[in-house]
Parts: C-alpha cells; structure tokens; sequence
C-alpha cells in the first residue's frame, strides 16, 4: 500500500515535469492570448484615445445579425462538404495506383507529389492564370476542344467557391496521398495473397483488407481535412480576396478581414469565439470517435 | 502577475539600453509596401542608403513591409505593442483610420519656416486632398499613381479607328468599343472593346466613372459618403450596361492582375488601370499603344491612389525631425525623377517635372505626361473613418451590381445605409 | 475473373492514373514553361518558342532569396526540433503517467489544436515585444512550438504500445527517461515521420506571422521574398514569379527526383498507420 502511494507521487511529479515545458509555451502562446480574445469580445473595439468599455453581448448580437458572417458560415460549410470527401476519396485512389506496378510510375508518383513542394502563395498565381477568361488555359482548353465560349470561373458568384474548392483539393489530395502509400506499403501482401487464391475481387480486397486497415490513416487524415477546412484562406487572398460580394469567402477569411483590414478587434474576437465553438463541437465529436477507434486495436 | 513583472523588467532593461544605444545617432525605422513589379524595393533601398551617405548623423533602416494591405497590418501591430516605426508609406486612404487609432502626427509641428510651408504648397493639389484634413497635413504624397486608359494602336487601325485618338467621352468609348469588340465564326468574343477591372478593390476605378459623372462620394472630412447619390447609381448602370447592354466588355468581375496580360493578348482593345503599370505595358506589348485620360461625362476626371509618408507617434523630438528632413529629400526633384522612371508613379511635385533627367524621359516616352495632366481633373480617392469597411461595403454593393445579383440603385441604397450607421458616431 | 478482362481493367487503371497525373502535374508544368520562356509566351504554348534564363536573373535580383533560403530552413528546423522535444515530454505524460488535472490538461491542449495563432496576432506580438524577440528567427517559430496536434498524435501512438514492454524495460532497471528513448521512440518514429511533414510543410508556407514580426533580411523566410512579386498595383508577371517559385521550391523538387526511391522506400518502411 505504502509502495503504490509512493509510485503514484514519483507518477504526480514525473507526470507534471514532463508536461510543464509544453504547458508554458501553450499558455504564453494560446491560452492566455486566447482569454484575452473572450474578454475582449464582451467590449467594444479600443480606438486611439477611446478606450474599451464593456458592452456585454452586443458583439454578439450585431454576429447574429449580420448577413455576411451566415453568408461565410454557409459558404464554409459548403466548402468542407466540397473539400474533405473529395481530396480524401482522391487521395486514396491515388495511392492505391501508384502502389502497384503501373507504367511510368515515378513520373505518376511525382506528379501527385507536386503540390506539397509548391507553395500555396506561389502556386494560387498559376491557378489565377488557368482560370482566367479568354487566354487562360482552361478557356484555351475548352476553346479549343469543344469552341466554348470564355468563362469567369473566379468572377462569377455562382462559381468563385467551386473554383477555390478545386485549388484545395488540388493541394489536399496530394499532400494525403503521401500517407495513404505509406500506410499501404505497411499492409502484408500474403494477406491479399490469400484473399486472392479464395477468388475474392479486387472491389472486395478493397473494401473488406484494404479499406478496413487504412482506417488509422483515414482518421488521421481527416482531422487535419476538417482543420484544413478552417484554416486554408491563404490563396483565396490571391484568387478572389473573398469576392464576388463575399461569395467565396470563408469564415477565417472573414475574421481577418474584420480584425486586420477594419481593426475591429472586438468583433474579430467574437468571430473568433464563434469560430472556436464550432471547431470545439467537431473536435469533441471526432475525438471520441478517434479514440474508440484506437483502442480497438 | 509575477510572469509580466517578470517581462516588464526584461523590457525596461532592453528599453534603457536601447535609449542609450540611440543616443549616438539618430535611428529610424522605416516601413514601405511594394505595389508594382519591377525595382520598386531595390530603388528604395538605394535611395536610403545614398542618404545615409551624405548624412553620417542618421541611420534609416529601411524594411520592405509586403503589400499595402500586409504594411499597414504591420504598423498597426506594431503600434499597439509598443513598437512603431518612426516612418511609414502607407495608402493615402488609412489617414482616418490612422487618426482614429490615435497612430500618427501631422507634419506640421515640424514645418515651421516660411520656406518649409511652401514645400507643403509645392505638392500637386490633388495629391493634397487625400494627405490633409482639420487644417493639418498628415501625408506626403510618395508613390502616387492614377487610372488612365490605354489603347492598342493596332487594334484601333483594324477596326477601321484612327490609331492616334482615344475616346474622349462615355459615348465614343462605348462607339469604339462595338466597332472594336470581334466575334468568331461560333458567336464567341475573340476581342472585346474595353475592360474596366473590377476585382478586390473596384471602388477605385469606378469612382473615375463617378467623378466624371459629377458626383464627389464622400466628404473632405471622411464622415459621409453618398453612394446612394442619383449620379453615382448613372456611373454604376453606365458600368453594368457597358457588359450587359452594349456588350463592349465581359460579363461578371473582372480581374485586376490579370488585365495588363489581356491587353498584351489582345483580348481587350482597350483598358483602365492604374499608371504604376506603364513600365510593365511599355516593356511587354507587342504593339504600339496610347495612354489617355479616362474618357469623361460631364467633365474629366479621375481618383488619385496610392501612398504617401506618415509620422508615427511615440518617436522622439529628434527622430521626427529627422523623419522630415529625409522625407523632404526623397521627393525632391532628383530623387522623385528616380523614383518616377523606376515604378512608373506620378511625381508629386510640379518641379520634378522640370528636371533635366524628366524631361529626357518624358521626350522619350510622352504617355508618362498623361497621368500628370490628368491632374488637373483628379479628386480625391474615396476616404472615411473607417475605411476598410465602408470601402468594403462600397466593393461588395458594385460587385453584386456588375455580377447581376441586385440591381444598381438598390444595392448602392443599402450599401448607404450601412455607412451611415458606421458614420454616425464621427458626426 | 478472365485474363481479357484484367487487361481491360489494367488499361483503364493506368490511363485514369495518368489522366489525373496529368492534371495534377500541370501547374508545375506550367511553372517551368513560363519561367524558361520570355513574357510574351505565358499564355501562347508554341513549341519553339524561344527559351531564355532572364526570368531567374530577374527573380534573383529582387530579393536576397540565399540569405531568405537560409532562414528559412533554420525556422523550419528549430520549429521541429522544438515541436519533437516538447510534443514528447507531454505526450509521454498523458500516455502513461496518472496525475491530477490530467484531463483537464489534455482537453487544454486539445484546444490549442483549434486556435489558430494566426488570430492572436496582436497579443503575440506584444508577448515578443515584452520579451525583446522582436526580429529575430525565434519569435517567429515560438508560438508554434508545443504543438497540440504534436501532442495529440503522439500520446495516440504512445497509448498503442504494449505496456509489457515498457514494464521489460524497466525491470532492467531504465529510468523512465531512459524507458521513452529506448522503448516509445523508436517505435513512434513513423509518426515522427508524418508529423514532421505536416509541420515542415506548413512553416515552409506560412507568410503573415513571419512577416509582421520581423523587419530585417537576416531573419525572414523565403515567402516573405516571394510576396514581392503579388504587386497589386501592376499586372501579374508571371513569368517572374514562376522563376522565383522554382528557385525556392526547386531543391526541394530537385531532392524528390533524385532520391524519390529511397524517399519514398524509407517513409513505407517506417510503415506510417
């Protein structure tokens, strides 16, 4: 008895060393600038010689009456729907091919690879080029097939978002296509050996060997999709800053252009808040989804 | 508590050493944005240096801050904690805003002789309307630019045009422009008429077309705009109908950095964009083109953009001084020749013009003339209390004028109604 | 299944996997077209058209991108050495050890997976000031050091290693630091792997923070550089740009291509789940 309370103490005082490096960086870093952002979302916005003065919930009043941050909510929704499946399904047939003996594998593996060496700020400059109208590529592409008239991809409301969806993906598929081949590569070939011999299909090893054993990297991969979701803004900068009339603009989008561009911080904040709520809602429900997954094993 | 005690102390150490270290020279530090290809940054950056040749007794250091947007970012941050340049370009614009966050301090203490007011009085006016309000100057016009249209000779010449002669009004721009608008065999618009670029900050361009058309949208001292004026809803649908009803220009928005390619490729007869772009189309097109002032209405006319040089609070007597003696050196004549020849801006003093080096170049090169007589028409680029915003109300009430979502009166009514609310208070 | 068939359905394979390589190749492709041609043939793909090294001169001369280059990688190092370090310890705390607030703890760090510093700008800022970090490399990669993505993934891994091993472990008489360098490590080393991707990547491209916190050509990173050429007053040249994006992506894309095959083998045999 003596023993194990002695153990538990060496546990207490091993367990706090270990964290407490980790622990001061985050609270210097997040957790104090992040109180700071609550408190500040109940004043208003300090300017010059007019100082903060409480104001209760009216920040939060003036966000539930505000069509453009429903409008960016709507348009970020819409932008995961469009984002995770697609570059997670991708990603994964990506992997599947050039996992096996394909000709011109390299250049193949190489090519899928490209947008993680690429970056984002650079790379929204040459999608800016193939999506505009009249001499951009894809105009000279379906010009040229099919005699399509010139299209605004990026001017258009009803096409903005769709064309950031598709730079996303772009980036998204590639960069987690690099996990799924190493999880593949991890999987014993005697196990589709053996599925083989039984006259087992290649949709079945799919979906009943293969599937089922990438589910690790499946989870891993979409945490940081739905993060992603949130936080990838930085070519819509370049692409559409945010236009047609806040079209293509998405909720993270909104709180710089609010904090940074019309420094009012306050209101920024209780985006903010907003913002940290919702992912909060989805990180509870994926971690418990996550870690039941993990202690399946 | 004990963690910022802790952190104070840190800091008033580093301050005092600082204080100690600044003491033997004058120390400045200056941020500038970067807003045209080219050797924008690298000119600065020599610039400072050969004054810090000539004047041992002060030390700039000069830091390339990104863009417009990214630089008064940083100044702000900076600001606020604790840390402010003596020195910043900024767009002339964020004078309000920079006011109202309480950042910067007019020139004026430090122009005090006879002489130094007359420099004041040296600047082009219309550079003046964006730097000055209360009586106090509070910007000096450094990398100044505004829109002018360019035309392709060539095309002019195909389409049966005289190649010399630019539409002088709304109506001929709009003539020209179905003459010179071509179709292929399917129906599809090979080359259109014009192309007034209308993403991320249309309100500029636009607001040429509102001044042409009488209409000022917002007042001298920043706190009320009238978007909803019955002139300015005629410049929006003479914008909307140049796409829709006259079918001189593409639909939908328009994008800004792609419009000098357009104009290379010969997909746009004609283009509106700022003068910070004429070394770039003199450089890279492939045919003979003209630059002209925008085509007017009921008169000429034209914004004025860009940046121009603030003080920031929080510096000493000596570095603010210091601050306006180089300011005063990088607009003089030779300097700003320099300057001008690099970018492609508009020197913002009439005496630069003057100098031997401008002369040389613009006997050259005529079309960088057009910008500095267009002066004369130009007003102030569209400024408030929080402009950010209010411009940013004004962009998304033209864009979902020009994408077709609303029609123009409404949308500028609403847009009206939402700057007034924001207003009010600066009333 | 009969032989025809396979063939068929190994046709379509290869050539839907090349249809997509393609596309997704094509922005690169692009990138080295526009940079080795002049201006006038960003948008007309003619075959011989003239090829030219002006663009990387041009790209070269606008920014100290050797000395950008080099900051770079010192950030991105000192950020993931960081993150390894401090991401352990903590991760190795909530794994195995049982000590009050634990919970609590862990949903704190948790939390930190979500905010997104980018946000707290301003309050960093002050905290940089306040400590004279202003300009330097270091304020640049501290608030991104304990990483609670860092540290969630690898108490996740943590927790899937057999205790009995551990217990060996330490019946030979290991401390437990000695437990975590000889036992947890080695075997978390595809997670490391993953991990240290996801972060390089992502401080290879970040832009705002680096910028706003620092002022001087010794201490800011490569997109600091590339940004100069998004000018907004001036049209896109993008021919310049895509050199500039070569330059600073190219050893990069030039370490793939020559040691693609042992990359990519060692990154499988770590066997990353």
């Amino acid at each position: 008895m003596k023993m194990r309370a002695l153990k538990l103490k060496r546990d207490w005082i091993h367990g706090w060393l270990l964290l407490m490096p980790a622990l001061v960086f985050l609270f210097a870093f997040t957790h104090i600038p992040a109180i700071t952002t609550l408190i500040n979302s109940f004043f208003s916005t300090p300017r010059g010689r007019r100082s903060a003065k409480f104001i209760g919930l009216e920040n939060y009043d003036r966000m539930v009456n505000d069509p453009v941050f429903w409008k960016v909510l709507w348009n970020n929704l819409w932008f995961a729907i469009g984002t995770i499946p697609a570059s997670v399904g991708l990603a994964i047939v990506m992997a599947l091919w050039v996992n096996e003996k394909l000709m011109g594998r390299g250049f193949v593996r190489m090519a899928y690879f490209t947008p993680t060496v690429l970056p984002l700020i650079a790379v929204a400059n040459i999608w800016l080029f193939f999506f505009t109208p009249g001499f951009g590529l894809f105009d000279q592409i379906t010009g040229f097939l099919f005699g399509w008239p010139a299209s605004n991809y990026l001017g258009n409301p009803d096409t903005a978002l769709n064309a950031i969806i598709v730079v996303t993906v772009w980036k998204e598929a590639g960069f987690f296509m690099i996990f799924y081949l190493a999880a593949l590569q991890a999987i014993p070939v005697s196990l589709k050996e053996a599925a083989q011999i039984e006259g087992a299909g290649r949709w079945t090893i799919f979906w009943r060997i293969t599937f089922p054993l990438l589910m690790p990297t499946t989870l891993f991969v979409c945490v940081n999709a739905v993060i992603n979701s949130f936080r990838l803004v930085d070519h819509i900068f370049i692409l559409t800053d945010g236009g047609p009339d806040n079209a293509s603009a998405l909720l993270l989008f909104y709180i710089y252009e609010v904090a940074f561009r019309f420094w009012e911080t306050a209101y920024g904040a209780t985006l903010t808040v907003a913002l940290l709520a919702l992912l909060s809602l989805l990180a509870i429900g994926q971690f418990f989804f996550f870690d039941r997954k993990v202690h399946y094993k | 508590m004990l963690k910022s005690t802790f952190l104070k102390a840190v800091a008033a150490t580093a301050l005092s050493f600082s204080t100690w270290a600044s003491a033997q020279a004058v120390d400045l530090q200056f941020y500038f944005p970067v807003a045209v290809g080219g050797k924008a940054a690298e000119t600065i950056q020599e610039l400072t240096n050969e004054y810090i040749a000539q004047n041992p007794g002060v030390n700039i250091d000069a830091v390339y801050a990104g863009s417009y947007q990214d630089t008064v970012a940083k100044a702000i941050t900076a600001s606020r904690g604790g840390n402010p340049p003596q020195l910043s370009v900024i767009l002339s614009v964020d004078m309000f805003t920079l006011i109202d966050e309480d950042l910067i301090i007019p020139f004026d203490d430090y122009l005090t002789t006879d002489e130094d007011k007359k420099w004041v009085e040296g600047f082009y006016p219309a550079f003046m309307e964006n730097s000055q309000t209360g009586g106090k100057t509070y910007g000096i016009p450094f990398q100044r630019s505004t829109p002018v249209l360019y035309w392709n000779k060539k095309a002019f010449k195909d389409a049966g045009l005289d190649p010399d002669v630019a539409p002088e009004t709304w109506d001929e721009m709009v003539d020209f422009g179905k003459k010179l608008t071509k179709k292929d065999s399917s129906g599809n618009v090979t080359q259109w008429g014009v192309r007034i670029p209308s993403s991320g900050f249309p309100y500029w361009l636009f607001q040429g077309l509102a001044i042409e058309n009488g209409a000022i949208l917002a007042n001298a001292e920043g706190n009320k705009t009238n978007f909803d004026d019955p002139k300015v809803v005629e410049a929006l649908q003479f914008l909307v109908d140049l796409s829709t009803k006259h079918e001189v220009m593409a639909p939908g928005i328009i994008e800004w950095g792609a419009t000098p390619k357009a104009f290379f490729e010969g997909q746009t007869a004609m283009m509106w964009t700022s003068t910070g772009n004429l070394t770039n189309v003199r450089s890279n097109a492939p045919f003979d083109f003209g630059v002209a002032m925008l085509p007017a209405k009921e008169t000429r006319g034209a914004p004025t953009g860009g940046g121009n040089f603030y003080l920031f609070k929080g510096a000493s007597d000596e570095q603010s001084k210091a601050a306006v003696e180089f300011v005063q050196w990088i607009t003089a004549p030779e300097q700003a020749a320099k300057w001008t020849i690099a970018t492609g801006y508009v020197a913002p003093r009439a005496e630069t013009w003057d100098t031997d080096t401008m002369k040389a170049y613009t006997a050259d090169f005529a079309p960088a003339l057009v910008a500095r007589d267009q002066l004369e028409f130009a007003k102030a680029e569209l400024s408030t209390y929080q402009n950010q915003r209010v411009t940013g109300l004004f962009n998304d009430a033209l864009a979902s004028a020009i994408t077709g979502k609303k029609d123009p009166a409404t949308a500028l009514k609403e847009a009206q109604e939402q700057a007034d609310k924001i207003l009010a208070e600066y009333r | 299944m009969t032989r025809t068939s396979e063939t068929f359905d190994r046709v379509l394979n290869t050539g839907a996997a090349w249809a997509l390589a393609l596309i997704w190749v094509l922005p690169l492709a692009y990138a080295v077209w526009t940079a080795f041609h002049p201006a006038a043939y960003e948008a007309r793909f003619e075959l011989f058209a003239p090829l030219t090294l002006e663009n990387f001169s041009k790209a070269w001369d606008a920014a100290p991108f050797a000395r950008y280059f080099l900051n770079t990688f010192i950030l991105v190092t000192m950020i993931l050495a960081g993150q390894f370090f401090l991401c352990t310890l903590a991760a190795f705390a909530f794994a195995r050890f049982e000590f009050p607030g634990r919970n609590i703890l862990f949903a704190l760090v948790l939390l930190q997976l979500l905010v997104m510093p980018d946000i707290l700008m301003v309050e960093n800022y002050k905290t940089m000031r306040l400590l004279n970090l202003v300009d330097t490399i270091p304020a640049i990669a501290l608030p991104y050091i304990a990483s609670g993505f860092g540290i969630f993934l690898l108490r996740q891994t943590f927790m899937t290693i057999p205790k009995e091993l551990d217990e060996a472990a330490r019946i030979e008489g290991a401390s437990f630091l000695g437990v975590l360098w000889k036992v947890y490590i080695p075997l978390a080393k595809p997670t490391y792997l993953a991990y240290g991707l996801v972060s390089v990547s992502h401080h290879w491209n970040n832009f705002l923070w680096p910028l706003i916190v620092t002022n001087s050509v010794e201490t800011r990173p490569v997109t600091v550089g590339l940004s100069i050429f998004s000018a907004i007053d001036s049209g896109i040249e993008w021919s310049v740009i895509n050199a500039a994006t070569l330059m600073t992506s190219g050893p990069l894309l030039i370490a793939f291509l020559l040691f693609q095959r042992q990359f990519v083998q060692s990154f499988m045999r770590a066997g990353i789940k």
